[in-house]
C-alpha cells in the first residue's frame, strides 16, 4: 500500500506548522523552573461560597471561583458528601459519586411528580429523531429491551409460584 | 431562560431555568448564540462521568454576546461577541503560568486533576454549560476571545474546543517531517486531528473508524486515508503493521475516548457494566499499533477511575504517552490565523442545526449516529435578538 500523497501541494498549509523543535512538545516544553515550585502565586479574589460546594480532600482550600450548577440535596447528597471524604485515587469516592448519579435520577422524577410534572420519557430519549431515522433499530431496540424485561419478570415470579408450591400455600 | 436540563443517562429535556448572575468580580454573562453538542457530552449523556448531577446544563462550546460584566473585568465590555474556551481558567495559577489553560487549580473545586470545564459535570467544577440562552463565563479577562472582525460565528464556535483539541492532538504527537500518523476516531475531533496532522509535516495519515459516512467524510474533508475497522481489516493492530512495513506509526492519536466499540471485553466492562472508566478499545490499539519509541496522544475522553490498558507493552516498546485537555487560549492566535487564511475551515464539520428545543433529539441523533451526523448545532432562541 502506498503513502497517501507523495506530494501534498493537494493539502492547503501542509507543513506550515512543522517544527524539528516540537520534541519534547506540549505540555512539558513550556516547563520551566520559575513557575512550578510553590503555591504561591496572586490568587483571584475568593468568590462567595453561598451554596454547599463539596471540595476535593487531595486541595486544602477553595479555588477562588466555584461552579453553582447542582449543590447536593437529599439522599443524593449525602451519598455525594460521605464520597468527599476520600481522595480521588480512591473508589470509594468514585463508586459512590456514580451510585449517586442514579440515586439521583429517581429523585428526578419524584420531584417532576411532586411538581405535577409528568416527564415524557419519550421526548426526553429523543426517541422522535431516532424513529424518524431509525424506525426498524429503534423498534429493535425497545422490543429486545422488552423481552429482557418480560423475561426478568417471568423468572421472579416464577420463582416465587416454586417457593408457594414448596411451603404448600 | 431555556436550558438543557440533564435528567438522567440518555435523558435531557430542555426547561426553564434562573437567569445567571455576576457571582464573582470577574465573571461576565454572554447571551449565547452558538452552542454545540461535543462528542464529550455523550460521555456525561450516557451516564459515564462521575458527578454528574440531574438538573445541570451541559455545553462546554459555544460563543455569545457580552450582556454584563464584574467589577473587575477589563479586557471584554458589554456588546462585544466572543468564543468562549471550554476551559475556566485563571490565567494565574502555576499551571496557567506554563499555558495548561486545561489544568487550572483555581476553576474546580471537585477535582484536581482535571480544570475546570463548562457543563462538565462536577467533577469538572459544577460549571454551569452553554446550551441554554445564557451562561455565566468566570474569569472574563482570560477566557472569552473577541472573534475577529469578519470571522463566520460558525467557525468561531468551533474555535472553543474542536479545532483546538484536534490540533493539540497533532502537536502533542511531537511529528515529524514524513511521519505517518494513525487517528482513532472519524468524529469531528479526530478528522480535526488527522487535517492539522497535516499542518506538522506528516507524510501519511491514516484514520480507522467503523462508520462509513464519517470515514467517507474524513477521507475529503482531511485528505486521508480512512479504513473501516469492522469491514476492511480482521486485526486493526495487523492492518496497521503490514501497511506500515511491518514496524507501526510513528504517531497513534486516540480521539475516541471512552465510547470507544471493536473490543466485546471492552465494551461490556467499560461501557455496559461500568466496571472501568469507559471502553478502552482505542487506546489499546494506539499502543500496540505505534512503532518501538513512538507516541501516543490521547485526546479521547475517560472517565476518572481505571481503565484496562496494555501499559506492559507501553515500558517494552519504549513509548511516549502525551494526553491533556486542550489548552484553547494558548493555541487561539495561532489557530484564528488559520481559520483567516483558509487553511482551516472549522464550520465545514457542521452537518446539523437542531434547536435548542429539541435538544433531546439532537443528543440522540448524535449518540446513534443517525443521518450521517458529524456536528450537531443547536440554534438558540436567543441568538437572533
Amino acid at each position: 500500500m502506498q503513502p497517501t500523497a507523495q506530494d501534498f501541494s493537494h493539502i492547503p498549509g501542509w507543513g506550515i506548522d512543522a517544527d524539528p523543535e516540537n520534541d519534547p512538545t506540549y505540555p512539558i516544553r513550556d516547563r520551566t523552573g520559575e513557575f512550578t515550585k510553590k503555591y504561591d502565586w496572586p490568587r483571584p479574589p475568593q468568590q462567595p461560597i453561598d451554596i454547599e460546594t463539596l471540595h476535593s480532600i487531595e486541595r486544602p482550600n477553595q479555588p477562588a471561583v466555584i461552579g453553582n450548577s447542582v449543590p447536593p440535596y437529599g439522599l443524593s447528597g449525602m451519598i455525594r458528601r460521605f464520597a468527599f471524604k476520600y481522595s480521588e485515587s480512591h473508589y470509594g469516592h468514585w463508586l459512590p459519586l456514580l451510585f449517586a448519579d442514579r440515586v439521583a435520577v429517581v429523585e428526578g422524577v419524584i420531584d417532576d411528580l411532586a411538581h405535577g410534572h409528568v416527564p415524557n420519557i419519550f421526548a426526553e430519549k429523543g426517541y422522535r429523531a431516532h424513529w424518524k431515522h431509525d424506525p426498524k433499530g429503534l423498534a429493535l431496540r425497545l422490543a429486545t429491551t422488552a423481552a429482557i424485561a418480560g423475561g426478568i419478570v417471568l423468572l421472579l415470579t416464577s420463582g416465587k409460584k416454586r417457593d408457594r408450591i414448596k411451603s404448600g400455600s | 431562560m431555556l436550558a438543557m436540563n440533564y435528567r438522567g443517562p440518555k435523558r435531557v429535556r430542555v426547561s426553564e431555568k434562573p437567569l445567571p448572575e455576576i457571582k464573582h468580580p470577574e465573571d461576565a454573562i454572554v447571551r449565547v448564540t452558538r452552542s454545540c453538542i461535543c462528542g464529550s457530552d455523550l460521555h456525561l449523556y450516557n451516564g459515564n462521568v462521575p458527578d454528574t448531577r440531574v438538573g445541570m446544563t451541559f455545553g462546554h462550546e459555544f460563543t455569545g454576546v457580552v450582556v454584563e460584566v464584574g467589577a473587575d473585568v477589563t479586557k471584554v465590555k458589554v456588546g462585544d461577541h466572543v468564543l468562549v474556551p471550554f476551559n475556566v481558567a485563571c490565567g494565574r495559577c502555576v499551571f496557567c503560568k506554563q499555558g495548561m489553560f486545561g489544568n487550572c487549580h483555581e476553576s474546580n473545586p471537585e477535582a484536581t486533576a482535571v480544570g475546570g470545564i463548562f457543563g462538565y459535570s462536577h467533577t469538572a467544577g459544577g460549571h454551569e454549560g452553554g446550551q441554554a440562552e445564557y451562561a455565566r463565563v468566570p474569569y472574563a479577562n482570560v477566557g472569552p476571545t473577541v472573534i475577529p472582525e469578519g470571522m463566520d460565528p460558525d467557525d468561531a464556535v468551533l474555535l472553543t474546543d474542536v479545532v483546538p483539541t484536534g490540533y493539540q492532538a497533532a502537536e502533542m504527537g511531537g511529528i515529524q517531517t514524513g511521519d505517518t500518523v494513525v487517528v482513532f476516531g472519524a468524529g469531528p475531533v479526530g478528522i480535526m486531528a488527522a487535517r492539522c496532522s497535516w499542518l506538522f509535516g506528516a507524510g501519511r495519515v491514516i484514520i480507522i473508524d467503523k462508520e462509513d459516512y464519517r470515514l467517507e467524510f474524513a477521507k475529503n474533508y482531511a485528505h486521508c486515508e480512512a479504513y473501516n475497522f469492522e469491514k476492511d481489516m480482521d486485526d486493526p493492530v495487523v492492518f496497521l503493521k503490514k501497511t506500515t512495513d511491518w514496524l507501526g506509526a510513528d504517531v497513534c492519536i486516540d480521539a475516541v475516548g471512552a465510547e470507544a466499540a471493536g473490543n466485546a471485553m471492552q465494551t461490556i466492562t467499560g461501557r455496559k457494566l461500568l466496571l472501568q472508566a469507559g471502553s478502552a478499545t482505542a487506546l489499546h490499539w494506539a499502543i500496540n499499533s505505534v512503532k518501538k519509541g513512538g507516541v501516543v496522544s490521547i485526546v479521547g475522553v475517560y472517565g476518572p477511575t481505571d481503565n484496562l490498558v496494555p501499559i506492559g507493552n507501553v515500558v517494552n516498546k519504549g513509548i511516549t504517552i502525551r494526553a491533556n485537555q486542550a489548552s484553547v487560549k494558548r493555541l487561539l492566535p495561532r489557530l484564528i490565523e488559520h481559520v483567516q487564511n483558509g487553511v482551516i475551515n472549522p464550520k465545514g464539520l457542521i452537518t446539523h442545526r437542531i434547536p435548542l428545543q429539541d435538544v433531546a433529539d439532537g443528543y440522540r441523533l448524535f449518540s446513534e449516529k443517525l443521518d450521517n451526523c458529524i456536528k450537531p448545532l443547536l440554534i438558540l432562541p436567543s441568538a437572533g435578538r
